[in-house]
């Protein structure tokens, strides 16, 4: 039977992932959907509406407004505004959890530190600046340099044993360490648990960090041992939302339906 | 599709005489280098073109001529090749994309006023109160052209000025005063300064009373038109055409206050602009704000040329003052009070901090400035990663995406 619903679609599109979210009158998340952004931004957040309007087993007529975020906010035909991504990860998160927080998301080229009231207000944020350090990019690069695939690092960081610490800012300057410590025999477990402990420090430098936080991001969802690290690293526990990779785009589906609301 | 929204901003129509202004400027220096007279000084932008103008010197600023190189989008590619000698892309970048451009031969008054080179000096004269950057890049020049450089080293983290800065850097203004009367064959003359200094005067406080208009609502320019609009304050400061020319501009955007005319539509964000621009993305920069209605209509980088102090009666004296008291001298402390006051005066609801690269003096961001800041005033702030000159520091994307969630910030605050 056909969702009839009326429905509210956020569409985030990344510089690496695209995600759809797909939310009903009630906030339950209905559908969603996530593939590579690729070169045709508006193509793949269309193929993601598709396979997401039908998990949630509806038509596209039924979508009563859409938002989009992201890089490429403004290539979504079938979103009527945009957001920013810093407001719509703001409101997702806050959507799961309703106190004051620090968001940490994890992007594949931007990370974010969104610190947000009791009340949902932001209050301030900050985004890695011009360098991929710290990103999802520089795990793409590390697992390139190691000749491991990019889902195998966080089985391999769990294993490990006798972290290696790596020093340097530059995903590049990193990758020359990295190839440094294969010279010296280290083990590979090893020096991939070295790799997120990298991306944590360049986010904790990039903000101080309310008592609540919360951990998002493509980066995130695949990595939940880099959680962990986090939550050893700062002494208290670290929530993450059930689907990490999509607050974005569920952040968007509630503006959609508040602007929905507003026009009623 | 949410479009990307275009704004055409309404111009300012004395720009026109400003433009003029600094084309007969430059081809007046042009026809003095042609000529071999007058002798030609070069100063840097805050440093002491009173007393060049008292011994009639042209006066060419080399910070004025690297910021059209910004402006025009072709300082990046000459900047590798003051690296390519051993200067580092990480100093000063109005220093490196100057001289890169020097060693290529190109510059952009050719396309602008079809003058083919800078003018060469007859004595480079520095003030190093902005940073060491301005004493490198003459020396450099100084020895390129076989002209002596002459220099005033200033202070630097000034909290109060007192006497003894005063007294210090008028001795050193004073000793300028022999070996340009050596280069120039001409003895100095009191009064030919203190005319110097009362033009300056006038000149600076037009540029005050033009930058004060922005406290209307809603006001009637932006930070990005000043940054254009100050070229009179900077290369015209100690002449009379200066002080004409502001006359005109000012009655214009007084008249826009009387009507009710705003730089840009619908101005519903206050915005206040810490740092050096992005030359090469005023226009970029200034559709990205007026689109989300934010003006952002003062900072302390125009504010700059601002020289209160400047007194014809006692004019080394004051000169001293003038030139110590500047922001940029100042302590952090000093800095402070002088940021919370404008915010109190232009009304801000934000604070944008540019943090260049390659300009630690003018980025204010590094210190914890803007907690502190924010801390005591309530009004949030955003800092954005980029340059004054190297484009290569700069992310667009990351600049729009930053910008336009602090203004959603600033929305959501306003309707909490």
């Amino acid at each position: 039977m056909l969702n009839t619903a009326p429905l509210y679609v956020g569409a985030d599109v990344g510089a690496s992932r695209t995600k759809v979210a797909i939310l009903d009158a009630s906030k339950t998340l209905v559908g969603y959907a996530v593939l590579k952004s690729g070169t045709d931004f508006t193509a793949t957040a269309r193929q993601c509406l598709m396979q997401s309007l039908q998990m949630a087993g509806a038509l596209e007529s039924a979508v009563a407004n859409a938002v989009s975020t992201g890089y490429g906010r403004h290539n979504v035909d079938f979103a009527r505004d945009s957001r920013t991504e810093i407001g719509c990860h703001g409101g997702g998160c806050y959507h799961y959890f309703p106190v004051a927080i620090s968001i940490i998301d994890i992007g594949g080229q931007d990370n974010k530190v969104i610190k947000l009231d009791e009340a949902g207000r932001r209050i301030s944020f900050k985004m890695n600046r011009k360098c991929a350090a710290g990103t999802g990019a520089f795990l793409e690069e590390m697992s390139a340099r190691l000749d491991i695939p990019l889902e195998g690092m966080n089985d391999l960081a769990a294993q490990s044993t006798d972290m290696v610490k790596l020093g340097s800012f530059c995903t590049v300057f990193s990758a020359t360490e990295v190839l440094e410590n294969i010279r010296h025999g280290k083990k590979i477990e090893d020096i991939v648990k070295g790799v997120f402990f990298s991306v944590i420090r360049r986010v904790l430098e990039m903000d101080s960090l309310s008592q609540n936080v919360v951990m998002t991001g493509g980066v995130v969802a695949h990595n939940p041992h880099l959680v962990q690290m986090m939550e050893e690293l700062i002494g208290r526990p670290i929530r993450v939302p059930e689907k990490p990779q999509l607050t974005g785009a569920i952040g968007a589906a509630l503006y959609a339906m508040n602007a929905a609301d507003e026009r009623d | 599709m949410p479009e990307e929204k275009k704004v055409v901003r309404k111009k300012i129509a004395a720009a026109a005489d400003l433009n003029n202004f600094m084309r007969d400027y430059y081809l007046e220096l042009d026809a003095a280098a042609q000529k071999g007279a007058p002798k030609i000084a070069w100063c840097t932008s805050v440093g002491p073109a009173e007393i060049l103008r008292a011994f009639g010197f042209q006066v060419y600023f080399p910070e004025t001529h690297s910021a059209m190189l910004g402006a025009t989008r072709m300082a990046t590619e000459f900047i590798p090749e003051a690296n390519a000698i051993g200067y580092s892309p990480d100093i000063c970048s109005y220093l490196t994309a100057d001289i890169g451009a020097f060693l290529k031969g190109v510059t952009p008054l050719e396309k602008a006023f079809n003058i083919k080179s800078v003018p060469k000096p007859d004595v480079l004269v520095f003030n190093t109160n902005q940073c060491r950057d301005v004493q490198d890049w003459f020396n450099w020049y100084g020895e390129k052209f076989d002209a002596p450089v002459l220099g005033v080293h200033t202070y630097r983290g000034v909290s109060e000025v007192t006497e003894k800065h005063i007294y210090s850097i008028a001795k050193q203004l004073e000793a300028l005063v022999p070996p340009l009367e050596k280069i120039t064959g001409r003895k100095f003359k009191l009064d030919d300064l203190k005319r110097a200094v009362a033009l300056s005067r006038e000149c600076s406080e037009l540029w005050k009373k033009i930058l004060d208009t922005a406290s209307a609502k809603p006001a009637p320019l932006t930070f990005f038109d000043g940054t254009t609009l100050m070229g009179p304050a900077v290369v015209g400061r100690g002449t009379q055409k200066a002080v004409d020319v502001y006359k005109i501009l000012l009655a214009e955007l007084e008249d826009r206050i009387k009507k009710g005319e705003g730089a840009i539509e619908n101005e519903k964000f206050r915005i206040y602009w810490d740092g050096m621009p992005v030359w090469g993305r005023l226009s970029t920069h200034s559709q990205l704000f007026a689109a989300l209605n934010a003006n952002v209509l003062a900072s302390t980088y125009c504010n700059s040329w601002i020289f209160s102090a400047l007194d014809p009666q006692d004019p080394f004296n004051s000169m001293a003052r003038a030139y110590t008291e500047l922001f940029i001298v100042r302590a952090d402390e000093a800095k402070e009070t002088y940021i919370k006051n404008m915010l109190a005066f232009f009304k801000v609801d934000g604070i944008i901090y540019h943090d260049a690269k390659t300009c630690p003096n003018n980025s204010n961001c590094r210190y914890g400035m803007p907690q502190r800041l924010e801390k005591q005033t309530g009004i949030p702030s955003l800092t954005i990663n980029g340059d004054l000159n190297d484009l290569r520091m700069i992310s667009d994307e990351q600049t729009k995406t930053n910008v336009e969630a602090f203004i959603e910030q600033l929305q959501e605050r306003r309707h909490a």
